[in-house]
This record gives structure tokens, C-alpha cells and sequence, in this order.
């Protein structure tokens, strides 16, 4: 009666002529697929997040008992890392001088390297040249850290050599160089996308008051995308640090507290691989060591993911 | 049978127009004689005048053979339907579709008193844009400070004086009726600014260069509607010092702040005249019906 007197004609129900109950129950199916679904996604996000804890459980349970041999003042003040050596210390400095020495002189390289691509691509390539040079970045970044490797001992090194003769036929200066141009296509591409993110609203306020492009991009497009072209940065320091193949085959493997890039030197990943290769026996001193190693690195990285966090939050700008 | 008298009307449009153009000017659309144009029968200056101007997005024309002067220190507002082509005759005067491939100019705008064609592939659209500046239909402040962003004009030009930006900065930002808001904050970032006061930041930031016309592109389609007043009034202040061009799609708006109006359609100029004339007593039946809401 109430049906036929609001449309004036008999309503047909939604969803068919079911009743109350069969309703309910296509509701409790929907709501079932619908836990079943939000199930399995929550399920792929913790594997992520299970990975992780995961490292940072063996990580510290074998790093508690390396430092309970050796104290964590003496690791962190000691200048000596002989692990090998009759009486073995234990101090991380020189790893440390090394990572931070070869990933210095990748960054001078690929940061102006990368930036100078990043504007050229975004702000003066045409079309067609950036769709030649993009794949080509790509796959820059695509080859295997190992060949770059080699690439620094048998081809960069010997060019350094040409130019001082005295150099040694490993040393963090070549490692450093190729371990930059290896990270050139992450940092281009971040910071590309960065700046082609930057509306074309902002860049014809620039145009229209008389501006050069070269002044757009460096004045206008450069500072709005700063956020993520310090993320990019911050992505290559993070790759630099924690990259291995290139430093363990170009680099040398000796520890050495130095910071001059000329001389050979270890890092902290390349000891880890050392270490991983069988030079100590498992369960020793020695071999425990290297958990507290990857701990420093992956604290490193922690502490770099948080300051580019800051960094993006610092610089965003709303447009 | 439609279509050709629908073409027979445009064409009738093209020659009243030509014919009102040439009028307005005093003087027949003779590129030759362009500084004898530059005068008037009302005795307004012309500051710029289009020619049998047309332009081409690749093969698409989207304006077809405008004539119209541009009458100096005066408001001239050019409205019309979406896709008439007002914008695009806008983005000419300061060469803006030099930054996209595929856009070709035909015919000339003269800027007066030096003649200078702005279309000619000699001259250069930079300083073209250094005499002609632009506010955009959303504001676009530069992410840098109040300051700098009222500066970068004049830095890009090569001004290196501190006392000289300084003081600059401070008559544009007066010009802008933004001083008092911004005095005490000049080096707070611009996007801090609401929407009003962004837009006019970027009227500032053109008046620091002390641009010979200004163009405005739906200055306020971005704004409330008491921040839009405030760019009214300012326009109708700043109409003393600099020639303004502005687009609009609000009607009540180019009646309020026009002394010139421009009617197009489909990229040709159906009607050209003083605002007042246009609205009360528009010569062009199209033009009524736009004007008063019947169509578009």
C-alpha cells in the first residue's frame, strides 16, 4: 500500500524479491570476502615489515654476543681492524673511514653529474633526445655491480695511473669514481621526476617576466623541486654507503685508517663479503664480527632514511 | 542553405569589425601608417595594435584575422564562450606560445610608440616579455620569499643594488595594495600568503619591472569572492599608470572594470567598442545574446 502510493506504481526491491534473512546473508558473504581480501593484503605488507625485524633480530642477537667479547668502546675508538691477526682487534674506524671515504668521492661525482642530467633532461632535452638518453640511463643503473667493479680495476684505475704514476693498482679513488657513475641513474631519475613534477604554471610565471630558461631552471624549477631532488641525493648516499661489489674488487681489502682517497682501503660491506667468503670459521669471534659491521652499516642507513625523511618534509613545497 | 548564410554573416562580422577597428583608430588597417594609428578619434593613444592577426595551434587556426587597437592606460576586456580563442589572443601579446612547438603567428601587433611588431620572429620574446608582463588565472608565486619573489623581475634583469631592489619591492607591493598586509614579513615564504593575496603578489611581482601593459588572464576564476573585489579594485587603480588586458569569463566583471570590451567567438572578434556601448547597446545581435545570458 505504502509502495503504491509513493511512485504511484509497485516498487520492485533492489535487490529482487528475496527475503530479510537471505539478505542478511549476502551481506555476512560480502563482509566475509571482503576480511578475506584485507586479510591477504595485510599479509604482503608484513613481509616487508617481518624482513626487517627479521635482519635486525639476527643482526643484534649475533652483534650481543661479539660484543660480549669485545667491548663497544673498544670497537668504536680502536684504529686497528685485524681480525685475521694473532691477536685480533676490533676497532671499526678504519671500515668506517673507508665506506664514508669511497661513498665521498661517489658523490662528488655523481651528485653535479646527476643534477646537470636531471635539468638537462627536464628542462632543455627535446622529446626525442630525452627518449634516447632516458633508456640509456636505465640501463646504466641496470648493470651488475660487479662488472663496474672490474670495469674501475682494469679500466679507471690504469687511466688514474697515466696521471700519477705512483698510484696503487687498488685504491678508493677509482672505486669511488665508478661507484659514482654507477649511481648516476638514481639520482637523475629521482631528481627528474622532481623537477618535471613542478607545475608549467610556475615556469610560465618565470617565461613571463622576461626570464632565460636557463634562469627558469635554476631560480624557479630547481628550488620547487628541492624536496625531491634532496631525497634523491640522500637515496644515492644511501646506495653509495651500503654498495659492496664495486669497493671489494677496486678498492683493496686491506682496513686502513685513512681518509686520503689515493691509498687502498676497506670497506664495511667489502669485509662483510670477505668474512662471508670463508676467511674465518663459523661461530667464531671473528666470524660474529661481522654482525656488529652490518649493524653499523645498517644503522647508517637507518639514520640517512631518517634525515631524507626530514629533508622532504623540511623542503616540500605546496603548489 | 544555413551554412552559407552563416558564413555570410561572419564575413559581415570580419568587415564591421575591420570597419570599427579602423574607426576606433582613425585610420584604415595600413600597416605602413601604424604611428598615424597610434592616434585616436576619441583622443585615448593607442598603446598596441592587432593587425589581421590569426594563429595557428599546428593546423587547427584558432583566431581568425583580428584587428583591434589597445588603448593606453585603459582597461580593455576580452570576453567570450570557453574555447573562442580570448586566452590565446591574450598569450599572444607576450609570445607565450613561443614555449610550446607547432603555434604559428600571422599578421602583426604593433606595441606603440616604437612600432616594434611583437610577432616578428626577429624580435626577441624575452624582451618582448620585459615590457609586457602577466598574472595567470591561478596565482603562481615562485617558491622563494615575499621578497624575492617581488625581486626576481629585477634580478633577472641584472639589478645587483640592494637599495635599489629594496625600494622597488616596496613601491610594488604598495602598487599591489599588499604592503601593509606583508610589511613585517617580507621574508616569510610566498605559498604562507591565502589565495587573494598571492594573486596579488603576482601583480606585484609584474610591477616591479614596470611593465608597459599588463595582461591578465581570469585573474579571479581562482577566487573568493571578497579577494576578488580586491583585485577588481586594484585593477581599476592600476589603470593610471599601465595599459591592461584582461580576459573574463565574468561578465558583471568586465562591465565593472572595462573601459574597452571585446566579443569573441569561435576565434574571430565579433564586436569591439566601449564597455559601455557594448552592454547597453551592443551593435552585434550575438553580442546581446552573450551579454545578457541567452547564449554561451
Amino acid at each position: 500500500m505504502q509502495e503504491t502510493n509513493s511512485g504511484g506504481a509497485v516498487t520492485v526491491a533492489p535487490y529482487g524479491p528475496l527475503s530479510v534473512s537471505d539478505r542478511l546473508a549476502k551481506k555476512a558473504l560480502r563482509n566475509f570476502k571482503e576480511r578475506v581480501i584485507e586479510l591477504l593484503l595485510l599479509g604482503a605488507a608484513c613481509v616487508s615489515v617481518l624482513t626487517t625485524v627479521g635482519i635486525i633480530w639476527v643482526l643484534v642477537s649475533e652483534s650481543v654476543n661479539f660484543f660480549g667479547t669485545v667491548s663497544i668502546w673498544s670497537f668504536l675508538t680502536d684504529t686497528m681492524w685485524t681480525p685475521l691477526f694473532a691477536e685480533p682487534r676490533y676497532g671499526i674506524l678504519p671500515l668506517l673511514a673507508g665506506t664514508l671515504t669511497t661513498s665521498v668521492v661517489a658523490l662528488l661525482v655523481a651528485i653535479p653529474l646527476g643534477t646537470t642530467i636531471a635539468i638537462y633532461l627536464s628542462e632543455f632535452a627535446r622529446p626525442t633526445v630525452r627518449e634516447v638518453v632516458k633508456p640509456f640511463l636505465e640501463l646504466l643503473g641496470g648493470i651488475p655491480t660487479i662488472v663496474y667493479g672490474y670495469f674501475a680495476l682494469m679500466v679507471v684505475i690504469p687511466l688514474l695511473q697515466l696521471i700519477m704514476p705512483e698510484l696503487s693498482g687498488f685504491n678508493m679513488l677509482g672505486a669511488g669514481i665508478v661507484m659514482g657513475i654507477a649511481i648516476i641513474p638514481y639520482v637523475s631519475s629521482l631528481a627528474e621526476d622532481a623537477m618535471r613534477a613542478v607545475p608549467m604554471s610556475m615556469r610560465e610565471g618565470s617565461y613571463a617576466m622576461g626570464a632565460t630558461r636557463l634562469q627558469t631552471a635554476f631560480r624557479v624549477v630547481f628550488p620547487a623541486a628541492l624536496s625531491g631532488i634532496l631525497s634523491a641525493y640522500i637515496l644515492g648516499i644511501s646506495r653509495a654507503v651500503g654498495e659492496t661489489m664495486i669497493v671489494a674488487v677496486a678498492a683493496g681489502m686491506q682496513p686502513n685508517f685513512t681518509v686520503n682517497p689515493l691509498e687502498p682501503a676497506q670497506t664495511i660491506s667489502a669485509y662483510i663479503v670477505q668474512v662471508a667468503l670463508g676467511d674465518l670459521p663459523h661461530g667464531s669471534i671473528g666470524y660474529q664480527s661481522i654482525f656488529a659491521a652490518g649493524l653499523s652499516l645498517m644503522l647508517m642507513t637507518l639514520a640517512l632514511n631518517l634525515v631524507g625523511h626530514v629533508v622532504r618534509r623540511r623542503f616540500r613545497e605546496a603548489y | 542553405m544555413v551554412s552559407v548564410a552563416t558564413m555570410r554573416m561572419s564575413e559581415q562580422a570580419a568587415a564591421d569589425t575591420a570597419a570599427q577597428a579602423g574607426a576606433a583608430s582613425g585610420e584604415a588597417r595600413n600597416p605602413n601608417s601604424s604611428d598615424m594609428a597610434a592616434r585616436n578619434a576619441g583622443g585615448v593613444p593607442v598603446k598596441a595594435s592587432v593587425e589581421n592577426f590569426s594563429f595557428y595551434y599546428g593546423d587547427f587556426k584558432a583566431l581568425k584575422s583580428i584587428s583591434m587597437p589597445v588603448h593606453e592606460k585603459r582597461v580593455t576586456a576580452l570576453i567570450g564562450p570557453s574555447g573562442c580563442g580570448k586566452s590565446t589572443l591574450l598569450r599572444t601579446f607576450n609570445r607565450m606560445h613561443d614555449l610550446y612547438p607547432g603555434n604559428r603567428y600571422e599578421g602583426t601587433i604593433r606595441l606603440h610608440p616604437d612600432n616594434t611588431n611583437l610577432l616578428d620572429p626577429a624580435v626577441d620574446p624575452i624582451e618582448v616579455r620585459m615590457r609586457i608582463g602577466m598574472v595567470f588565472q591561478k596565482p603562481n608565486p615562485f617558491p622563494k620569499s615575499i621578497y624575492e619573489n617581488v625581486a626576481y623581475g629585477l634580478r633577472i634583469r641584472g639589478e645587483r643594488n640592494r637599495s635599489v631592489i629594496d625600494d622597488s619591492v616596496r613601491e610594488a607591493l604598495r602598487g599591489a595594495a599588499l604592503w601593509s598586509e606583508v610589511e613585517h614579513r617580507l621574508h616569510d615564504p610566498a605559498t604562507a600568503l591565502s589565495g587573494g593575496q598571492q594573486q596579488r603578489l603576482c601583480i606585484a611581482r609584474c610591477l616591479a619591472t614596470q611593465p608597459e601593459v599588463l595582461l591578465f588572464d581570469e585573474p579571479t576564476s581562482a577566487l573568493d569572492p571578497i579577494a576578488t573585489a580586491s583585485i577588481e579594485e586594484l585593477i581599476h587603480e592600476l589603470r593610471d599608470k599601465v595599459t591592461i588586458l584582461i580576459v573574463t569569463h565574468n561578465m558583471q566583471q568586465a562591465a565593472r572594470v572595462s573601459d574597452y570590451t571585446a566579443y569573441m567567438y569561435l576565434g574571430e572578434l565579433m564586436e569591439f567598442g566601449e564597455t559601455n556601448q557594448i552592454f547597453v547597446n551592443p551593435r552585434r545581435k550575438e553580442t546581446e545574446d552573450y551579454i545578457t545570458g541567452r547564449f554561451g
